[in-house]
């Protein structure tokens, strides 16, 4: 039988959120999935009705990426971009995070996050913890208010219809 | 959505473990400054400044007990915090769903060479080509 997860989202801190979800899977694929520019572009896609046109990744340690999402409708487009600060295979990724408010605006916060996200596997099942460190809680609440924006301008019925696509 | 002051106020009094455990005692019904007090090591006035903060963010209020001013506990703005983070966990949730699909479709046999296989079958038993199943 597959087991389906759920993610978890809590507030370790005022200045960080960590997301928890787990995978059925081998850490290796997780891993790949998570450091593989093509992998990453087909899955890491935020709300319906975003694709990533740029998706850079350089995954080593000082390595440099960059993101970049855009809206099949109005064209608004935003990114995020950083360098690898550590980086253990199957393990452990740490990087910097700088919002790049593209079209879309918002404020920049002028802070960078750190983000942590630590694969673990046990009897097949790999769990992602993603922990990211904002800083401040002023850069924390922005961020994902920012994250939650770009969502609700989206209908969530898309996601259906996109996953039937995938499938 | 844009996250709003009042919001805000809740995550920063939240943010405390103390302040967590006072709303976590209050959850059981309303208490006076002095009980609230009695579980942590701390003064009264060191409590109460932690109640102030509760108070502004709106998650306690003084019930009408002039003598024993007790506490009590309002829910509303929890649930708003939830639902805000509920929303945030939508968005993780969606990119882990196409993930978990594209995790299923890297462990499968890819379907080119699925039906190569298939060919390859097909030719080593021509009794079974589709054309002569089609029959």
């Amino acid at each position: 039988m597959i087991t389906t997860h759920q993610a978890e989202v809590t507030l370790p801190s005022d200045r960080e959120v960590k997301v928890s979800r787990s995978f059925n899977a081998p850490v290796a694929l997780v891993y790949r999935a998570h450091t593989e520019p093509a992998l990453v572009k087909r899955w890491m896609l935020g709300p319906p009705g975003w694709t990533m046109p740029v998706c850079e990744m350089d995954v080593r340690v000082g390595g440099k990426y960059r993101w970049r999402w855009r809206a099949d409708e109005g064209g608004a487009e935003f990114g995020f971009h950083g360098e690898f600060t550590g980086v253990e295979p199957n393990e452990r990724l740490v990087h910097t995070e700088r919002f790049d408010p593209g079209t879309v605006g918002g404020e920049h916060s002028g802070g960078e996050a750190l983000i942590t996200t630590v694969f673990s596997a046990a009897d097949g099942v790999t769990t992602v913890t993603t922990m990211m460190d904002f800083g401040s809680q002023e850069s924390r609440d922005r961020a994902v208010a920012t994250g939650m924006t770009t969502g609700m301008e989206q209908s969530f019925q898309q996601l259906d219809t996109l996953l039937a696509e995938i499938d | 959505m844009v996250i709003d002051s009042a919001l805000n106020a809740t995550f920063l009094a939240l943010a405390d473990p103390t302040r967590r455990a006072i709303l976590a005692r209050l959850s059981h019904g309303e208490a006076s400054v002095t009980e609230l007090a009695e579980p942590f090591d701390m003064s009264q006035p060191a409590v109460s400044k932690h109640l102030k903060v509760l108070e502004r963010a709106g998650l306690i209020t003084v019930a009408a007990d002039a003598q024993r001013r007790p506490r009590r506990l309002t829910p509303e703005p929890l649930r708003a915090a939830g639902a805000w983070i509920e929303q945030y966990r939508t968005i993780w949730e969606g990119n882990y769903k196409r993930l978990d699909a594209l995790l299923a479709e890297l462990q499968q046999p890819s379907k080119p060479s699925t039906a190569a296989r298939r060919a390859g079958r097909a030719s080593a038993s021509p009794k079974r080509t589709p054309s002569r199943r089609r029959r």
